[in-house]
């Protein structure tokens, strides 16, 4: 860490300069008094007298683990006694920002790599000054000094805890450079450490978005208009202004907003509301009719994105060719929390409670819409229930909202917006719908020698802060055809093309992004291909595979671990896929069953290269989710358009896979020396492909459109 | 007015009876820990106790606890002692957490009436819990860890 980016905190301690940090939940600043019982040698740690090491954390807490793993990146740089170790939830400021993405956010799966410098330098840095001070005190040479569990020894083993040292350690000025350690003397970073936040998960303490709770605070509940793209014409709230606890209702940017003492109030008013709407461009729109289109589209040639030989003319002189199309619906994030926003509007200030991914740009749209400078919007992130993409909107829909709605009771005003689940189904930024159409022909001793793809579909990084990093002069979105465009099997002839199409409604990246749908036309159609050449799904993949070891070690692992080519119970077929996205390389074979025309999916074997890793334990348990995740898309899930309106409101009809559905599911590491890769997203692209690979050789049958839907198959 | 028990303790309201139990636990009562997931009986995040049975705090209007003890997550033990709390520690179950509330307060019930539940149990009784997240292989670990706490306990 370089010597700018560290705070002049010191003074605090010493009495002097007030200082602040955000205690989670409360929304309080901690009193100059607490700080000035604490070592802050850096933004990222605070080491109290009473030795409690606080870790502040940038990134958002949704599920993915990030309060105990970076955490445990400092802490074992630092020697922390582990049992002392906590952690807080980091206000905005530039210095928390994503050293690669240059903002303060979290997603694409890049907390835990992107953190790994950051991290451990912190705690390098503050181990260096405590082992300093403790040096000074005993007039020792600091190198002979070494550290254990929170405390520092000299050769002798006189010992000073790190509580100790507090004082003189922060009049210390933090080190140019420090030492990190060689990882064969890692005690935390590699070992499968419980996470730090489950105690507060189970009793009911979390504080997320929806329990941030204001004195005083009013609740607001928001009619939105039921198309994409509707005006409202006029609306009648005769009914619901009469009714108990409602406050005031106001016509915001968004639509009608009912504000009352209570949810309940606020919502049984915003459902007595008359609102006409003039309905808009999008009046008729189905998907029905976007998928046709598609098809159409499909049919002629894209922009092209990756050209190898001459894919036309390889196919053309082909022994034996197929081709495919895959689809792919629009899909709801299904966040179990619903959105929703807390503000607190004073006519000079505000401050904001949510469950954000996009803290510079959530705080950014606040203040823009308060009419605010930056510095005078507190962002506050709480625990996020589920966030899989959706939190990290890139117009900040649902806390512009908010700040709108309190802006129309006008300053001072403390009120939370919430989304009834319908509200959240229906509010946009979904995956998109994607369609994959793939030609691909194979010699007369079945090796492919022709790819040539078209993928169809909207651009998520289009009007995203990301659009110009993402896009730089090119015609497609990365977005739109990543885990299509770096194919990894050896085929001489490879043309893959985009065509990007505008539809209004609004799309955004969710969980796995592109990778969501490639990987299920990728790894289904080279399944197409190994049928056509007579040859074995695994060993098909492992001949054009030979020169991606990554890959191939995925592979092997999942089916060796699997038993692949071993006899199955009657009724029961596997399947494979593998696939490399965020830095990480997966391989699943899945194992099911169909009984009565129900699938049943019984085994789910995952096999995961994600290079250097920090918490094992937290791994397994993000490939055992992303596994369900890609698996609830592929066997339940859609939204579906007609007359313009959404046909899917609640978990009813857009379904998850539910505990009696759940396949046992085995996760195995190899281990690797390589980058770190990331680990939230990798685990969901080969759940579909395994499941609609594995219903093939059941059925016979072959899988080209999600959800499945076995009398569809072809 | 309306009077029950929440977690022990006694409390009189002045609410319209039609309303949820789900909002009044979390709007009146400041207990924040139920969740709310979809309104209808369908996530089971908002999963309480009235007088021991499990029931869907979003659909059950306030007026179905009258005279009855509820018991919520904050309710379930103080000290996260519970053998189910435990167990879920043990196995590292909650992603993100939003909805293992209901999960623990479904699991509880189970536990109660199963002390030794087989997978068929659990699927019974924990189905109608949604985790997004996907924990469900670790809860079903930890609710047979959990019955193997009370089965050592009781052989003692």
């Amino acid at each position: 860490m370089k010597r700018r980016e560290f705070l002049k905190f010191s003074l605090a301690a010493s009495g002097g300069l007030l200082i602040g940090f955000y205690l989670p939940g409360t929304g309080k600043l901690a009193s100059a008094q607490e700080s000035a019982n604490a070592f802050v040698p850096n933004a990222f740690v605070r080491v109290g007298t009473d030795e409690r090491v606080t870790v502040i954390v940038n990134h958002s807490e949704m599920g993915q683990g990030v309060y105990t793993s970076l955490p445990m990146l400092l802490a074992e740089e630092l020697d922390a006694d582990w049992s002392k170790v906590g952690f807080e939830s980091a206000p905005v400021d530039p210095k928390y920002n994503h050293p690669a993405f240059g903002m303060q956010m979290t997603g694409g799966s890049s907390s835990v790599w992107s953190g790994l410098e950051q991290f451990r330098q912190a705690g390098a840095a503050a181990r260096a000054m405590l082992v300093a001070a403790a040096a000074q005190r005993w007039n020792v040479d600091p190198e002979s000094c070494r550290t254990e569990s929170g405390a520092v020894f000299d050769t002798s083993n006189r010992k000073l805890t790190y509580g100790q040292l507090v004082a003189e350690a922060a009049k210390l000025t933090p080190p140019e450079h420090v030492q990190l350690k060689d990882p064969k003397t890692f005690k935390l970073i590699g070992k499968p450490i419980k996470r730090l936040d489950t105690g507060v998960k189970l009793n009911g303490k979390a504080v997320f978005g929806l329990d941030v709770k204001l004195p005083g605070m009013l609740t607001a509940v928001v009619a939105r208009p039921p198309i994409f793209g509707a005006t409202m014409k006029s609306f009648d709230d005769a009914k619901a202004r009469s009714m108990p606890g409602v406050r005031k209702i106001s016509q915001v940017p968004s639509g009608v907003a009912v504000i009352a003492d209570t949810f309940w109030q606020a919502k049984v008013a915003r459902d007595a509301l008359h609102v006409e709407w003039d309905e808009g461009a999008m009046h008729a729109f189905s998907t029905t009719q976007m998928m046709q289109d598609f098809r159409e589209r499909a049919k002629s040639p894209g922009v092209s994105v990756r050209k190898e030989g001459d894919a036309p003319s390889a196919l053309a002189n082909a022994a034996r060719k197929i081709e495919a199309v895959y689809e792919v619906p629009y899909l709801s994030h299904l966040m179990m929390e619903p959105l929703n926003c807390v503000v607190d509007l004073r006519p000079d200030s505000c401050e904001v409670w949510t469950g954000s991914q996009f803290q510079t740009i959530d705080r950014a749209n606040a203040a823009k819409t308060a009419g605010l400078p930056n510095e005078k919007v507190q962002l506050h992130t709480t625990f996020l229930g589920g966030g899989f993409g959706r939190r990290a909107n890139p117009q900040s829909d649902f806390v512009v909202e908010a700040v709108y709605v309190a802006k129309a009771i006008g300053a001072p005003a403390k009120v939370q917006v919430v989304w009834t689940r319908e509200d959240d189904m229906q509010g946009g930024w979904y995956r998109p719908a994607f369609l994959h159409a793939i030609e691909g022909g194979i010699d007369a001793t079945g090796n492919p020698v022709s790819w040539r793809s078209r993928s169809v579909g909207q651009s998520i990084m289009a009007g995203t802060p990301f659009e110009a990093m993402m896009l730089k002069g090119k015609e497609y979105d990365p977005a739109s055809v990543e885990g299509i465009d770096d194919l990894p099997y050896s085929i001489p002839n490879v043309a893959v093309e985009s065509h990007q199409v505008a539809v209004n409604v609004p799309v955004q990246w969710l969980r796995s992004v592109g990778h969501s749908h490639t990987a299920f036309a990728v790894e289904c159609f080279i399944d197409e291909l190994a049928a056509l050449a007579k040859k074995d799904p695994y060993q098909f993949r492992r001949e054009l595979l030979l020169k991606q070891p990554r890959y191939l070690r995925v592979l092997d692992l999942a089916a060796q671990k699997a038993g692949w080519g071993k006899p199955l119970p009657h009724g029961i077929g596997r399947g494979m896929a593998v696939h490399f996205a965020f830095g990480s390389y997966l391989a699943h074979v899945a194992e099911v069953s169909v009984t009565d025309g129900k699938i049943r999916v019984h085994r789910m074997v995952c096999a995961i290269d994600c290079g250097q890793y920090v918490n094992p334990g937290i791994i397994s348990a993000q490939i055992e989710g992303g596994a369900i995740f890609g698996a609830s898309a592929a066997l339940f899930q859609e939204l579906t358009f007609e007359g313009g309106r959404l046909q899917q409101t609640n978990f009813n009809t857009f379904p998850v896979m539910r505990m009696n559905e759940c396949p046992e599911i085995e996760t195995y590491m190899v281990e690797s020396n390589e980058k770190s890769g990331g680990i939230g997203e990798p685990g969901v692209p080969c759940a579909a492909p395994a499941i609609a690979n594995a219903l093939f050789s059941v059925t016979g049958k072959r899988i080209r459109r999600l959800p499945i839907r076995l009398t569809e198959a072809a | 007015m309306i009077a029950f028990s929440v977690n022990g303790k006694h409390v009189n309201l002045d609410v319209d009876p039609s309303t949820p139990l789900l909002w009044v636990i979390r709007d009146h009562l400041e207990l924040t820990g139920t969740k709310y997931g979809c309104g209808m009986a369908q996530c089971g995040a908002c999963t309480v106790h009235i007088d021991g049975e499990a029931v869907r705090s979003c659909v059950a209007p306030v007026s179905r606890a009258t005279g009855k003890a509820v018991t919520t997550i904050e309710g379930l033990s103080s000290d996260l002692s519970h053998p189910l709390q435990r167990a879920w520690i043990e196995e590292d179950v909650p992603q993100c957490g939003y909805c293992q509330s209901g999960q623990l307060m479904s699991a509880a019930v189970l536990l109660r009436e199963k002390p030794q539940p087989t997978d068929e149990d659990i699927d019974q009784a924990m189905t109608g819990n949604i985790c997004r997240c996907g924990t469900y292989p670790r809860i079903r670990r930890a609710i047979h860890r959990a019955a193997g706490m009370v089965a050592k306990a009781g052989a003692r």
